[in-house]
């Protein structure tokens, strides 16, 4: 098990190597293959030709590629400086970027978003984990059913409704029409009430499409494994069929559920971008959304980097409980 | 089926070794399949950089030859190498090392545009007959697929073609248009039959052909297959694992374990006088259905343990560890398969039912006492009295100069019969002893000295 | 959950008027039916037999004969673990050492499951559950009916593997199913099912999966067991070389009834059933000189949705034709006793059927 451990996150650093290489490569080098003007990039179009210059010193953009790279990396991990000249501009690690049009260092714009987008995030995923493993437990245990035929038909119309209509129609409702809840969002650090009240109808939003999913898995995962041989010789011992259920069929059904639930994490906190800005929640899909309209590469190229991040380690977190609940993955 | 195998068995390969092709069918009893150390390793590969940790040694040193009209058998437990053997010499598989020759044809490294018009020559069939038909095409279109690929125009055209192979192995040529799913298990091996047939192969490779039917089919296909050698003068090359298949089928088997061939004899030799422990045992374990033997446990061979690991096996006889005739010599020095008797074949170095090949060496391995109470003493009494009575016969009529040999293979018969007498469970204490106690046993031979 | 473990099957009337058996396991007239898309599905379709404390039974047929249905029913598996609108449809009186199975409130036979009777699987591999370690599963077997911690429960299990002949027991017990070999695996289920010490043991397939040498090493343990145990043995198998090694008594079924019943030797040496006559001559035999050919029976099996009216053996049968009248095609035959406990269900009369197989049949075998 520790070697697995061991291993695991030796992958998961190499990994990391690579992804900044390649968020680098992508923001870097290929514009400049492409011969596309980078520090006009960073600036804007509409930047006067000597601030280009001082951004294009700024950024090393004229020195060796491994300079550029070594520098890129060191920002991350002991922070860097950007200086022209006399100019000098600070960034203290981790240093994911500077943004020269903004004139702010973009980790710090992270943070700030980031518990945002991390609190949307989980409390939906704990919501769809209950409502879409029990949906789909429910429909496997009573298939063929009313139930079961309801509760997939129910599954079908979250998969297929976008956010936008289901987070807006909740919003009319909820909010505007019953006005049970205010539709804004307050920081958890400022109220926690206030925090809960403006993320149930995202969380609720969000959770609807994914439970949707998860049922469904859920359902034909379930049903495989009810027609397992061990699911049979845990009944042949004299098992009660609840513990069956529990002990026996709900621990394998769990591994695929897990496998997704680490790619879809991962992917939500890059940016729940339909949900944050149906809801005007200032995370980090919001902040992408306003750099792109801005044309604001470092913030892309820092919400890139950290979302790379996010996918691995919620990877890495997958990978560790896939082994404690199957010993077959600690051997592989 | 070759009439007079004997005959060929001592043929020395020699018209095989020219390169040219000679389309003619080989005459029966020619070699037309001939493998010489032929060998598969599959890596193991572990960790990031996927570096190569081990290998599976599946098939680890192969010499035999396939003989035009005849069947061989080839038999073993799984894990044994037969099913990465039949792969190689079909080609399926790249072998590691060594050579596979058809027809005097060196086939080991052709590549798949060579490979090609051999294709029409050697033939596959395989066990499952619900994941070798690709359901989602019909009959016709399966069995007339060598045809398409060989660019074949058979006389009067691919349906007429096919509808006679179809009525070839007993299936209705109506059906032609049919899907494999409105099949049964049988017939679906009939339709892998006739599809291995289309081309009219000279060797056909069946890998466990009737295992997954059902007994009443097993024999409809092994009839059919029988049949088929009659008519088409095929070679077939039958993998199996079990015994009484194979038995039926064959005309020489071979015995496989853990990648080796411990014997190879023809049918009637192996099966009333294996010379191998493992065939002994192999066959012993066959149950047999006859109630009046269900007491009868003591004519079983019980052996003990599974097979070893084909990553590591085990060093000198691969047997070793669960023989219970097994000495030092057998934990030391690897076996050659030699041909003992005219047409059998075996590598051990203390057969049954004939001379001992190491006599000198009788203090039986720790492993092989303990293996020796799995086995009645009446199978052990008779398995020494007969390696003695043949030895006399073979030390008195063929070689009376060396009649020392008579002596000590009696000697040694006398100490696989364990606690029979004081001398010899002296011996065996002296090697448990020795076993314990030295690290090195290779140093210990005194035991024997008398 | 409740609800779920009683959603039992629809149980047929227990007939009530006959008495409690006096053998230790008697089955009257079971009928397992699964209702499918395409019509009902015949599996086990009237299937009568008794078993004694200390005996074997063999259940000889090929795939599809409700050879296993058949012990699922026993061990009243079809009822629990069903789910859905479409349930398996059993009738019939299952009686175990006076107790009827298929009238009995489900939780009661559950409650028998694994202490009275127990089952040995045909592939141990997927039988066992691959994230649970071998202890930790006849841990849980050991305590479902026995009211002990984990620790006595865990020395219990130890025991078990020891005298199943599993090596360093004390160590294993912690390994999983995927770190044993198939012989290992298989012994190890052998000790999971007799922790409880059941009476009844019902082993489908327990070799099939395995090596000739292994499967000798376990037919022997299981031998070894009953006559340690007493237990009542049930095993299913298509091959008859197993049940000649372990069966007193063998039951032939094809097409989901039984066509002959009796003391193996009867069965074996006598055999009063052409299907028993095809299995006989359909298998090459080790310890017979060479045949030439063998004798296989024609066809194939039958549909258990459309069983052959008559006779289900009658289009595979080559006597088909001696009976008059046509009756193999129109009239199903029951089961006659045409010797001492020996049954066979054939329209053939006694004499033709003695004389088929001492004139034709014996002397191909």
């Amino acid at each position: 098990m520790l070697a697995y451990l061991i291993r695991r996150l030796f992958a998961a650093a190499v990994m990391l190597v690579v992804i900044v290489m390649v968020v680098f490569s992508i923001f870097f080098l290929i514009p400049k293959w492409a011969g596309v003007d980078i520090a006009t990039s960073f600036v804007g179009k509409q930047a006067d030709p000597s601030s280009v210059k001082a951004v294009a010193e700024k950024l090393g953009l004229n020195d060796p590629i491994y300079a550029q790279v070594w520098e890129f990396f060191k920002g991350i991990f002991v922070g860097r400086t950007y200086s022209a000249g006399g100019d000098v501009t600070n960034c203290s690690a981790p240093c994911f970027g500077y943004s020269f049009r903004s004139e702010q260092a973009i980790w710090p714009v992270l943070t700030d978003r980031f518990p945002v987008t991390l609190g949307l995030a989980l409390g939906a995923a704990v919501l769809w984990l209950i409502f879409g493993l029990a949906a789909g437990v429910l429909s496997a245990l009573k298939r063929g059913t009313l139930w079961d035929r309801g509760a997939m038909v129910v599954a079908l119309a979250g998969v297929s409704l976008p956010i936008y209509f289901t987070g807006l129609l909740s919003l009319a409702v909820f909010s505007y029409g019953l006005g049970w809840l205010d539709a804004q969002y307050v920081p958890l650090e400022d109220s926690f009430t206030g925090w809960l009240g403006g993320m149930i109808l995202p969380w609720i939003t969000l959770a609807f499409l994914y439970a949707a999913m998860y049922a469904r898995i859920t359902r034909a995962t379930m049903m495989e494994i009810l027609g397992e041989d061990y699911i049979r010789t845990a009944r042949a011992k004299g098992l009660r069929e609840s513990v069956v259920i529990r002990k026996h069929a709900m621990r394998s059904t769990m591994t695929p559920i897990l496998t997704m639930l680490g790619m879809d994490l991962g992917a939500l906190i890059g940016g729940a971008i339909l949900t944050e800005t149906t809801f005007s929640l200032p995370g980090l899909g919001q902040a992408v959304l306003n750099a792109i309209k801005n044309q604001d590469l470092p913030v892309i190229l820092g919400v890139t980097l950290i979302t790379s991040l996010a996918v691995l380690i919620a990877n890495l977190v997958v990978d560790v409980l896939y082994a404690v609940i199957d010993p077959r993955v600690r051997l592989a | 089926m070759s009439e007079n195998p004997k005959d060929a068995a001592v043929t020395v390969p020699a018209q095989s070794t020219g390169t040219v092709v000679t389309k003619a069918d080989p005459a029966p009893g020619e070699t037309l399949l001939k493998v010489t150390g032929l060998q598969k390793h599959f890596p193991i590969k572990k960790g990031l950089l996927q570096r190569q940790v081990g290998a599976v040694r599946a098939v680890d040193g192969l010499d035999f030859e396939v003989r035009a009209g005849e069947t061989l058998g080839v038999v073993g437990e799984s894990g044994c190498g037969k099913s990465t053997m039949g792969r190689l010499i079909t080609r399926l598989l790249e072998p590691t090392a060594g050579k596979v020759e058809f027809e005097g044809k060196d086939i080991t490294h052709l590549g798949v545009s060579g490979m090609r018009p051999l294709r029409r020559d050697v033939q596959m069939i395989f066990q499952d007959p619900y994941s070798s038909l690709n359901p989602r095409h019909t009959i016709g279109t399966i069995i007339g697929a060598p045809f398409k690929l060989q660019g074949v125009e058979p006389e009067g055209g691919i349906k007429k073609e096919v509808q006679r192979l179809l009525s070839v192995v007993g299936l209705n040529p109506e059906h032609y248009n049919r899907y494999p799913h409105e099949f049964s298990g049988g017939q679906r091996q009939r339709i892998g039959i006739a599809r291995a047939l289309a081309l009219n192969p000279k060797l056909v490779v069946a890998d466990e052909p009737v295992s997954a039917l059902d007994v009443s089919i097993q024999a409809q296909v092994v009839n059919l297959l029988d049949d088929l050698q009659q008519e088409l003068g095929l070679t077939y090359v039958i993998i199996a694992h079990d015994l009484s298949v194979v038995r039926h089928v064959s005309d020489r088997i071979a015995v496989m374990y853990l990648g080796k061939i411990v014997e190879l004899a023809d049918r009637d030799l192996l099966y009333k006088t294996p010379m191998h422990p493992y065939t002994k045992a192999l066959m012993s374990a066959v149950p047999i259905p006859d109630p009046a033997r269900k007491a009868a446990k003591s004519e079983r061979i019980l052996l003990k343990g599974d097979v070893p690991s084909p990553i590591a096996p085990p060093s000198g006889c691969r047997f070793h560890t669960r023989c219970w005739k097994a000495t030092e010599i057998c934990r030391t020095t690897e076996p050659p398969l030699l041909e003992l008797r005219p047409g059998q074949q075996v590598a051990c170095h203390h057969p049954e039912n004939f001379a001992d090949q190491a006599p000198q060496d009788t203090v039986l391995l720790t492993d092989a006492k303990e293996a020796a109470e799995l086995v009645s003493e009446e199978a052990l009494a008779q398995s020494a009295a007969t390696s003695a009575a043949v030895a006399a016969e073979v030390g008195a009529t063929e070689e009376p100069a060396k009649a020392a040999t008579e002596a000590e293979p009696a000697e040694a018969s006398g100490a696989a019969e364990a606690p029979a007498t004081s001398e010899a469970s002296a011996t065996s204490e002296a090697s448990a002893t020795a076993e314990a106690s030295g690290t090195s046993a290779d140093e210990e031979p005194p035991a024997k000295e008398k | 959950m409740t609800e779920l473990s009683k959603s039992g099957a629809a149980v047929g009337e227990p007939t009530g008027t006959s008495p409690a058996p006096t053998a230790f396991l008697e089955v009257r007239d079971l009928k397992v039916h699964f209702p499918t898309d395409d019509g009902l599905v015949k599996s086990v379709d009237g299937l009568s037999f008794q078993l004694e404390k200390g005996k074997t039974l063999g259940i000889v047929g090929e795939s599809g004969s409700g050879k296993s249905v058949t012990s699922l029913g026993i061990m009243g598996l079809h009822t629990a673990g069903q789910y859905g609108r479409r349930k398996a449809q059993l009738s019939g009186e299952i009686w175990l050492d006076g107790t009827e199975l298929l009238s009995a409130d489900p939780d009661e036979v559950r409650k028998l499951r694994g202490r009275r009777m127990a089952m040995i699987f045909q592939d141990p591999l997927s039988a066992l559950h691959p994230y649970y370690t071998i202890g930790q599963q006849i841990v849980e077997a050991y305590r479902i009916h026995h009211d002990v911690d984990k620790k006595t429960a865990k020395r219990r299990a130890v025991e078990m593997l020891d005298r199943v002949g599993i090596p360093q027991p004390d160590k294993r017990v912690d390994s999983y199913p995927h770190e044993f070999s198939g012989g290992m695996r298989q012994r190890a289920m052998i000790a999971m099912s007799l922790v409880n010490n059941p009476e009844l043991l019902i082993a489908d397939e327990p070799t099939t999966a395995l090596d000739v040498t292994v499967q000798a090493q376990i037919l022997d343990l299981i031998r070894d067991l009953q006559k340690e145990f007493g237990s009542a043995v049930i095993i299913i198998t298509h091959d008859l070389g197993v049940v000649a090694e372990l069966a007193d008594d063998l039951l032939v079924m094809y097409g989901g009834r039984c066509v002959e019943r009796g003391p193996a030797e009867k069965v074996f040496y006598e055999p009063r059933h052409p299907y028993t006559w095809g299995l006989l001559g359909s298998m090459p035999r080790l310890d017979r000189d060479q045949q030439e050919r063998l004798i296989p029976v024609k066809g194939s099996p039958p549909s258990l949705i459309n069983v052959p009216s008559g006779c289900a053996f009658n289009p595979r049968c080559p006597y088909a034709d001696v009976p008059k009248d046509n009756v193999t095609r129109t009239v199903r035959p029951e089961l006659t006793e045409v010797g001492s406990k020996h049954w066979a269900a054939c329209h053939m009369s006694q004499e033709q059927r003695e004389r088929i197989w001492t004139e034709e049949i014996a002397p191909k075998l």
